[in-house]
């Protein structure tokens, strides 16, 4: 139990996923120029991230791991080694999980569907979502781990592209220099957000 | 508009509409790995071929690709790619792929590759579009590498690992600014990037 708390904490504050690991860069400095678009997108992310990270980490246990075919029953398979197809494959799951997401969205939850809109396939090539899977790969988490951290880093970087998106909403009324405005600012602010992000780390269990 | 010319087509990513300063792609690798100047070129060639190949490769098979599932398509030939320059690193320099660790395979989701092959690839030849490859890969490359001689050397006082200015540590002079190693500081760098370019070319200055 306190192991999943802590991986909860570190993929929210520690590990954050957009300030500490700078993942998803892309869409976040793009669609941070107001709350509510910013809220709607990183709700989508949440839960792509908690489907395709479990989804992902059955398809290493199961499927890619040397040694993981060892459950077929067939010799020649058991010493297999298939690890060098897997970013293949999880960009295949993810893909394949936008799209069945979206057409599930689509029948059973029109509103839910028109909010999100342009969103949902964008996420496809949304660093944080493959970024997600391959760090999970690199600490050869077990499943229940993976549903925790899919899930949590998720809302981690849900809630600082809502931040983003809140200070810059404010930053519409300050006199910036010509050449800093727009996108420039925008990476000032989210370096400091980093910096202050930064000092969760030294949180521990 | 005159068609442009392949020159222009390699040569305008690098300032004129540089992915990074400009379009905002491709970030998310910028920022991680440009602490040390080794990493940070490894992951500039990588990404300059990997956008080169793959859209000449998809500019190919352009006219046979059905548009709903484009995307997957684009996804299977560049993850292949990467996939290859991947397995390269692994074997010829272990240490080096250790230190990229995941961010060889983010290559796959930069959206300078997925976003040339669907912006300039699937709409022209595949000369020009290994040409716009290659000039969007480097113009990536030349803030990568500007960030990273800055990080490498007011962090450490090093480039490429050599000392260039002799940290107080080590019995130099030169005190190193510990900012320039955490993530934060290329934030700072690729802003005040932005801020020069912006100011020598006034017309890539954002409207209110």
């Amino acid at each position: 139990m306190e192991n999943y708390v802590n991986i909860f904490i570190s993929a929210i504050f520690t590990k954050n996923l957009a300030l500490s690991l700078f993942l998803g860069m892309c869409t976040f400095l793009a669609v941070s120029k107001n709350v509510k678009t910013a809220m709607g997108l990183g709700v989508a992310v949440t839960v792509i991230q908690a489907i395709t990270v479990p989804a992902n980490n059955l398809l290493f246990q199961y499927l890619l791991k040397p040694g993981a075919l060892s459950w077929t029953g067939i010799e020649s398979l058991a010493e297999q080694d298939l690890m060098f197809v897997g970013l293949i494959c999880y960009i295949g799951v993810i893909a394949a999980m936008v799209q069945i997401l979206e057409m599930a969205l689509d029948k059973y939850f029109p509103a839910l569907f028109n909010a999100l809109g342009i969103f949902l396939p964008l996420i496809t090539v949304n660093c944080a979502i493959l970024g997600g899977t391959l760090l999970m790969v690199e600490e050869k988490m077990n499943f229940g781990e993976s549903v925790v951290y899919g899930f949590s880093s998720g809302m981690g970087w849900a809630l600082a592209i809502v931040c983003l998106a809140g200070i810059r909403e404010k930053m519409k009324y300050s006199d910036v220099p010509a050449g800093l405005r727009g996108l420039g600012i925008t990476f000032i602010t989210v370096g400091l957000m980093a910096l202050a992000f930064q000092t969760f780390s030294v949180i521990k269990f | 508009m005159a068609e442009p010319t392949p020159k222009q087509i390699l040569l305008d990513p690098l300032i004129n509409k540089n992915p990074i300063a400009l379009q905002i792609l491709g970030l998310c690798s910028a920022l991680a790995v440009t602490v040390k100047l080794e990493t940070t070129l490894v992951m500039a060639i990588a990404v300059t071929l990997v956008t080169g190949c793959s859209s000449a490769a998809i500019s190919v098979i352009r006219s046979e690709i059905p548009s709903s599932i484009r995307i997957i398509v684009q996804m299977t030939i560049i993850a292949s790619m990467v996939i290859m320059v991947d397995q390269i690193l692994q074997a010829f320099t272990p240490e080096l792929s250790r230190q990229l660790s995941v961010f060889v395979g983010l290559i796959i989701t930069n959206c300078i590759v997925m976003g040339r092959a669907e912006a300039f690839a699937m709409k022209n030849g595949p000369l020009l579009s290994f040409m716009d490859g290659i000039g969007n890969g480097l113009g990536y490359g030349f803030i990568l590498i500007l960030v990273g001689c800055f990080r490498e050397l007011l962090g450490s006082g090093k480039l490429f690992g050599m000392n260039i200015l002799t940290p107080a540590t080590e019995g130099g002079w030169y005190q190193t600014n510990g900012l320039m190693l955490i993530a934060p500081s290329a934030f700072f760098l690729i802003g005040l990037i932005i801020w020069v370019i912006r100011t020598i070319k006034p017309e890539q200055v954002e409207a209110e």
